[in-house]
């Protein structure tokens, strides 16, 4: 290592001492996450006649290499279904503190019923606000539970800290 | 010409005071011009700027667990931080910053020392045994290893920096810091340049090595060698070597200014701009140190550590040559040409 070459080493530093950092400032600017990022589950209803995909059959739940997926299932009521098949998930939990957002239990829906979304804001205070379910997953659901709580208690809207590619099974559908 | 007592404690005081408030803001400034030189922010959610992030470090430093290894010498184990830092602080006194009674009517400096040069060379070698007894004291194979390590490098530097520093004793004539500033060794003959110029930087190499800054950190290699010495020293204790490493790097950047760049003077032509401008106090001082200490932040952006072969082959195969070649330049120089 010559001392021009270290000279030369220098500059190159002090040349990079006045380039704008690349920084994202993330609570205050909004990260950007990619298209395919597997963050938060969503439930997804079917979008004409707002029926919920899942039908309970807890393939998910068989997959999850966690554990973290709880299925129970109930028959539908035939005037009144809740899903489009036979049956449907009485109760679908996610603990997310088990979840490794691997996205096996989306690959085994036959239905495509659940979908990795892109939230990933998710830390909470218990144990017991980790286990999310059906409500807190169910297709136009935005934020985690604390992020919805907080913005209750504020009286605001939820407020993501990411932007994200577009998901057209998860946006431009009206329920 | 010397002060009352008291205004000296005065002045120790508010020395210890600025160099260990200049030691936090230290962090802060090193930590964001890294950043910025890594493309990123740095520090900047304590305060605005980040600004108050020293005061949350302090905290944090003395709130964290206190761990005293069972095994290590208790009484040593304790004294060695102490010894760091209170020795590192005691060399900053003889650094003068200004001409005599010009600050507010008092020296602005705490000891004018007839030994100056030598006094700041001793007490930063004192810091080795802050540095070697906190290894021992450790009781831990690697914290010994590290603090062999740190003693062997900064002893080997203090040769090349003591060779540097003879240049400009011998043109000098007189090792009174205060004096050799007054004197201005440049101006004395341009036949001294080419030795003063080889010492010089003999010196500001042989400084960074001796305040354990890149590419010569090798006592705290946080990456590979997880910070030799300091490896079972925690809370505070551990604070307190940081603290003894900038203070060391405060007094290295001001010795270098006062030796070789004249000091707290500034050149002659901002006489021009404001009458009496190049003798004001403290300021051209810090200037200088400024400019010293962002050179030294620059260095650790820029270069990798050595390896410790590669720093003792440095040290005694080219550090110590060129240190002595420049003595011996700038002697014969003296001898024959003046």
């Amino acid at each position: 290592m010559s001392v021009l070459d270290m000279a030369k080493g220098m500059g190159v530093t002090l040349g990079h001492l006045f380039k704008r950092p690349v920084t994202v400032r993330y609570p205050e600017q909004r990260a950007q996450v990619k298209a395919r990022f597997r963050g938060r589950h969503h439930l997804l209803r079917h979008p004409d006649t707002g029926l919920e995909k899942c039908i309970g059959c807890s393939l998910c739940a068989a997959a999850c290499p966690a554990y973290a997926i709880y299925v129970e299932a109930a028959e539908n009521d035939p005037d009144n279904p809740t899903s489009a098949g036979e049956r449907y998930a009485k109760i679908y939990e996610i603990n997310m503190l088990r979840c490794i957002f691997c996205g096996f239990c989306e690959e085994a829906c036959p239905t495509g019923a659940v979908v990795l979304g892109h939230e990933f804001e998710l830390a909470d205070y218990r144990y017991q606000d980790f286990v999310y379910a059906k409500p807190d997953m169910l297709v136009g659901t935005k934020g985690s539970k604390w992020q919805r709580r907080e913005a209750e208690r504020k009286g605001k809207e939820v407020r993501l800290g990411f932007e994200a590619g577009p998901r057209p099974e998860l946006e431009g559908v009206d329920y | 010409m010397n002060d009352p007592l008291w205004v000296t404690f005065i002045k120790a005081l508010v020395l210890v005071l600025v160099l260990l408030g200049g030691f936090a803001y230290m962090t802060l400034i090193e930590r964001r011009l890294l950043g910025a030189f890594q493309h990123r922010i740095g520090p900047n959610r304590v305060g605005p700027f980040g600004l108050l992030q020293p005061i949350a470090d302090a905290i944090k430093a003395i709130f964290k667990e206190d761990i005293i290894v069972s095994a290590a010498d208790k009484v040593v184990y304790v004294l060695a931080p102490g010894i760091s830092i209170i020795f590192a602080l005691v060399a900053f006194g003889a650094i003068p910053a200004g001409p005599a009674k010009s600050l507010f009517g008092a020296n602005p400096w705490v000891m004018n020392l007839d030994v100056g040069v030598l006094y700041i060379l001793a007490m930063t070698s004192i810091g080795v045994y802050g540095i070697f007894l906190g290894g021992w004291a450790s009781n831990s194979k690697y914290s010994l290893l590290g603090s062999l390590r740190s003693s062997a490098q900064i002893i080997s530097y203090e040769l090349g920096m003591g060779l540097a520093v003879l240049s400009v004793i011998m043109i000098g004539g007189t090792l009174n810091l205060q004096k050799l500033v007054e004197l201005n060794v440049w101006s004395i003959s341009p036949w001294l340049w080419p030795g003063l110029v080889i010492a010089f930087v003999a010196f500001l190499i042989a400084g960074t090595a001796e305040i354990n800054r890149v590419p010569f950190d090798l006592p705290e290699a946080e990456q590979e060698l997880v910070a030799g010495y300091q490896t079972e020293y925690t809370s505070i204790k551990w604070a307190l070597y940081q603290m003894a490493e900038y203070v060391n790097m405060f007094t290295s950047a001001a010795f270098i200014s006062t030796l070789f760049l004249g000091g707290w003077r500034a050149p002659g032509f901002f006489n021009a701009i404001i009458p009496g401008m190049a003798s004001w106090p403290i300021v051209w001082l810090v200037v200088k140190m400024a400019i010293f200490i962002f050179l030294f932040i620059w260095l650790k952006a820029t270069f990798m550590r050595l390896r410790y072969d590669q720093l003792m082959r440095f040290g005694w195969l080219y550090l110590f040559e060129i240190g002595l070649f420049a003595a011996l330049l700038t002697g014969a120089v003296i001898a024959f040409v003046l």
